[in-house]
């Protein structure tokens, strides 16, 4: 007989700025769980003894284990459970889609009310962050707890203290990474550790990638990613900015050069655009340079900053993803009066993380489903003043298995807008493929590679993350870079 | 950081620098730019490498005050630092022995059409340029490019140097006069390459120019920098900057590369009374 076990179904809600206020600010939207309110969410999870939560993470963090950590106060274990599967907690816990990921899977989802478990991950990362000189993040200490060195298939992800003991036998093995995003990172790091000599080449003149040029301040803070790039560094990794690779040196002069491999983390940056008249009028921006102008160049600080943007009074954001979000919410915040999403599917097919919608909503953005353009109209100083739109009716599945949206015929209607932002993905930039020997790409323009391995069909290249699936999410991309970095040290011990 | 060894000012707001900065140096090839942010805040801004010295590692550009960024670039010297720099960009100049080429260049872009002209005379063409000023004052490196060019032609716009004109006059003689030239590469202000492509289309000689939109990361992320060429969008930073100046949509490019005046002038404006009175605590 199993005793009946009580279940709280209150999950516990983060606080968060008043849409009306954090409509018209940069500063971050969710404020974080107290203590309390942590010890709280983590009471109600029932420690299911087959742990469903655990596979629905790409990168396995032991998810019941670092929740019991916190029931029993014990922040430092948390932290150590935590940092052994993922390097960037802090980053994950506020921008992980978990309602498709670990929350959907947990046993009380079926409920309705999952453990919050990417609030409480992010808590135990800020914890850690704000402990002064915390032993924990110094991999010793007040724990008592001790790591093994990084072995193949256990890898042992940021422990401090592995730092560049367990060198390989022989010379350490150099390796260029190529891409500072969270795949680029993730890798580095990884064979940081392993005892490896990393170079990490980054095409920008801050890294992070999307971390830093995408997602803007209000749903990630900067200052978390500078920490997580600063620890990354401490292990030894040497980080050279403003490093275009193909232009400066290509990969195969890094292979010539004296590395012993290269991983490829370059994401997909090239945005892509509809191809329909009046794209190139003034006042259209593609997201990436929305958002680069806005977040990597800080141009909602302009004039103190030197970067300009646009600030218009009716925006329409063409998408429904992640970036879409993100750009319409920064319009918002640049002091537009009316925002509007544009998306040709309805509500259910919308990419984007669930919480950053009903963030959106609340703000005060505008949605317009089944709705796509068909062209955009300009004045006479070539600057854009509206959209010709068709509605969307939904038809049979495609591919991807979401509903087909076709054009409702006759039904054309103009939205008057003074920007335009499109947000449609993007693919790789064909900037490595095109200058690199014997790489193979897909029609997609991605780099093929290994699913488990991440090896691509070129002698000593491995590849992880956008780069590989097409634009995705930093969980996964981070999850591919781990997997790539232990078949990366397994054949550079074979050397 | 990377360091300015040598500075000079070539005319009272055409300025060359020249940059530590040896990775660049090692790939640098005609035709192609680097991007320059000068600090923290800064802007990201694209200019032309006018030329290199892979020996010493260093990089060369030369350019001309118009608004706030190149302003206070103009205000460092040798010894200071940049903090960005990054290149090389855009893909190099087609270098080919075609025959003979006319090299005609405005402003600034003198020092720009330098090395392209050294590498098509040193690829075996004849080389006739043409250079324009808007007057006696802004002439510089007459001798130089006259050292990698078989004929030169200098204008001023009034008269007070060379031949009074415009640049696209002697072109247009040049092309009725001499059948042997094959190609033109125009470089400068876009209204001087617009005038120049339209000058040379009647005559079918193919005619490149290097497009100078707007940009930010330069390396094909943005799509800032998108120009229509032959009725397709091309980004200059990857696709370019050279292109066939014969299928580019001029007055696009025009219309992008004004959509920051209202900015421009204000950041300038807040900055040029800040220097005020920089220069007049200095003073006392
Ligand atoms: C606006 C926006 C919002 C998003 N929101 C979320 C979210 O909430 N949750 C989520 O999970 N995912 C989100 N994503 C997706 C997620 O950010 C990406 O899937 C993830 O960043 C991919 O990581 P990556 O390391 O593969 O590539 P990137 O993050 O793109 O990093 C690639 C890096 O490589 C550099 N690089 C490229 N080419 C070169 C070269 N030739 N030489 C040197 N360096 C080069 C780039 O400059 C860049 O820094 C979002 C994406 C965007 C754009
Ligand atoms: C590939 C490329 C190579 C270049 N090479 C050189 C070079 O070698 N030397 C040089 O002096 N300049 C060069 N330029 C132009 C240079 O980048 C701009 O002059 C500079 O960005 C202006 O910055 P600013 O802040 O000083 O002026 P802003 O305040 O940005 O602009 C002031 C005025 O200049 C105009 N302007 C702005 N950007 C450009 C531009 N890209 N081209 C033309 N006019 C512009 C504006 O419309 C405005 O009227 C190049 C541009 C490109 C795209
Ligand atoms: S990393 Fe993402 S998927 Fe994994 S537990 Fe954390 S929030 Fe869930
Ligand atoms: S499935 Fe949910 S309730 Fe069960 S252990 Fe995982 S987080 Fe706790
Ligand atoms: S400058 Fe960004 S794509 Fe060319």
């Amino acid at each position: 007989m199993t005793e009946k076990i009580k279940i709280n179904l209150n999950r516990v809600s983060m606080p968060k700025q008043e849409p009306e206020v954090r409509a018209h600010n940069f500063n971050e939207v969710a404020q974080g769980y107290t203590l309390e309110m942590a010890m709280e969410e983590a009471i109600r999870c029932i420690q299911c003894k087959k742990r469903p939560c655990v596979p629905g993470c790409p990168v396995d963090i032991d998810i019941p284990g670092f929740i019991q950590a916190i029931k029993d106060g014990d922040m430092p274990e948390a932290v150590r459970i935590m940092k052994d599967k993922n390097a960037l907690p802090g980053i994950c816990g506020r921008v992980c889609p978990q309602e498709t990921q670990c929350e959907e899977v947990c046993t009380l989802a079926k409920k309705g009310a999952p453990i919050a478990i990417g609030r409480l991950e992010r808590f135990v990362a800020d914890w850690e962050r704000k402990a002064p000189d915390s032993a924990v993040s110094r991999g010793g200490g007040r724990g008592g707890f001790s790591l093994p060195t990084g072995r193949i298939n256990s890898p042992l992800p940021f422990n401090k203290s592995a730092g560049k003991k367990g060198s390989p036998e022989g010379s350490p093995r150099r390796v260029a990474v190529v891409g500072s995003g969270p795949a680029g990172l993730t890798a580095a790091a990884e064979l940081a550790k392993m005892g490896h000599q990393v170079t990490l080449f980054e095409a920008l003149h801050v890294p992070g990638g999307v971390l830093v040029y995408g997602i803007p301040e209000f749903r990630l803070p900067k200052e978390i990613v500078r920490e997580e790039v600063e620890y990354v560094k401490s292990l030894g990794v040497d980080l050279r900015l403003n490093s275009v690779i193909g232009k400066i040196e290509t990969v195969d002069e890094l292979l010539a050069e004296g590395y012993d491999a290269v991983f490829l983390g370059t994401g997909a940056g090239l945005p892509m655009f509809l191809n329909c008249p009046g794209e190139n009028l003034n006042g259209i921006y593609s997201a990436n340079e929305f958002l680069t102008r806005t977040n990597l160049m800080k141009s909602y600080l302009f004039p103190e900053y030197d970067t300009p943007i646009k600030r218009s009074k009716r925006v329409a954001v063409i998408g429904g993803g992640n970036v879409a979000m993100d750009s319409a919410r920064c319009a918002l915040r640049l002091g537009a009066e009316e925002v509007y999403i544009v998306y040709r599917r309805s509500r259910k097919e919308l990419p984007a993380r669930l919480e950053e919608v009903e963030n959106a909503e609340e703000e005060g953005i505008v949605f317009k489903f089944l709705t796509n353009p068909k062209r955009f109209i300009g004045n006479d100083q070539g600057w854009v003043t509206g959209m010709e739109c068709y509605e969307m009716e939904l038809g049979e599945p495609d591919e991807s298995g979401r509903r087909r949206p076709i054009i409702k015929t006759g039904s054309e209607f103009i939205i008057d807008v003074d920007m335009v932002i499109v947000a449609l993905g993007t693919t790789p930039n064909p900037l490595i493929p095109s200058t690199t020997d014997g790489l193979e790409t897909t029609r997609r323009g991605t780099v093929v590679a290994d699913e488990e391995t991440g090896k691509t069909v070129k002698d000593r290249v491995w590849a992880g993350g956008d780069v590989v699936t097409g634009a995705a999410t930093v969980i996964s991309a981070m999850g591919a870079a781990k997997r790539a970095a232990a078949d990366i040290d397994a054949y550079l011990r074979g050397l | 950081m990377y360091r300015i060894l040598h500075r000079e000012d070539l005319t009272p707001n055409t300025h060359l620098l020249r940059i530590d900065a040896p990775a660049v140096a090692r790939k640098a090839q005609a035709g192609q730019f680097v991007i320059v942010m000068i600090d923290e805040v800064g802007e990201r801004i694209p200019l032309t490498i006018a030329d290199w010295d892979r020996a010493e590692g260093s990089i060369t550009v030369v350019f001309m005050e118009v608004g706030k960024t190149t302003q206070k670039l103009a205000t460092l010297h040798a010894g200071d630092s940049l903090h960005a720099f990054i290149g090389p960009l855009g893909k190099p100049t087609e270098i080919e022995n075609v025959g003979t080429v006319a090299c005609v260049a405005g402003g600034f872009a003198i020092a720009v059409i330098m090395p392209i002209a050294r590498a098509l005379r040193e690829a075996g063409n004849r080389i006739i340029s043409i250079m324009g000023f808007r007057n006696k004052d802004l002439v510089f490196w007459e001798d130089e490019l006259m050292a990698v060019s078989d004929e030169l032609i200098v204008t001023t716009d009034d008269g007070s140097y060379g031949r009074k004109g415009l640049v696209t006059e002697p072109l247009r003689e040049l092309l009725e006069t001499n059948k042997d030239v094959k190609r033109v590469i125009a470089i400068g202000p876009t209204v001087m390459m617009k005038f120049a492509s339209r000058t040379t289309e009647p005559f079918g000689v193919k005619t490149i120019v290097s497009l100078n939109p707007i940009m930010v990361d330069g390396t094909g992320m943005c799509g800032c920098c998108r120009v229509e060429v032959g009725g397709k969008t091309r980004f200059t930073c990857v696709d370019g900057p050279d292109f066939d100046g014969h299928l580019v949509d001029w007055d696009l490019l025009i219309t992008r590369q004004s959509i920051y005046l209202d900015e421009e002038k204000r950041t300038l404006d807040i900055w040029s009374k800040q220097q005020v009175g920089v220069t007049g605590c200095s003073i006392i």
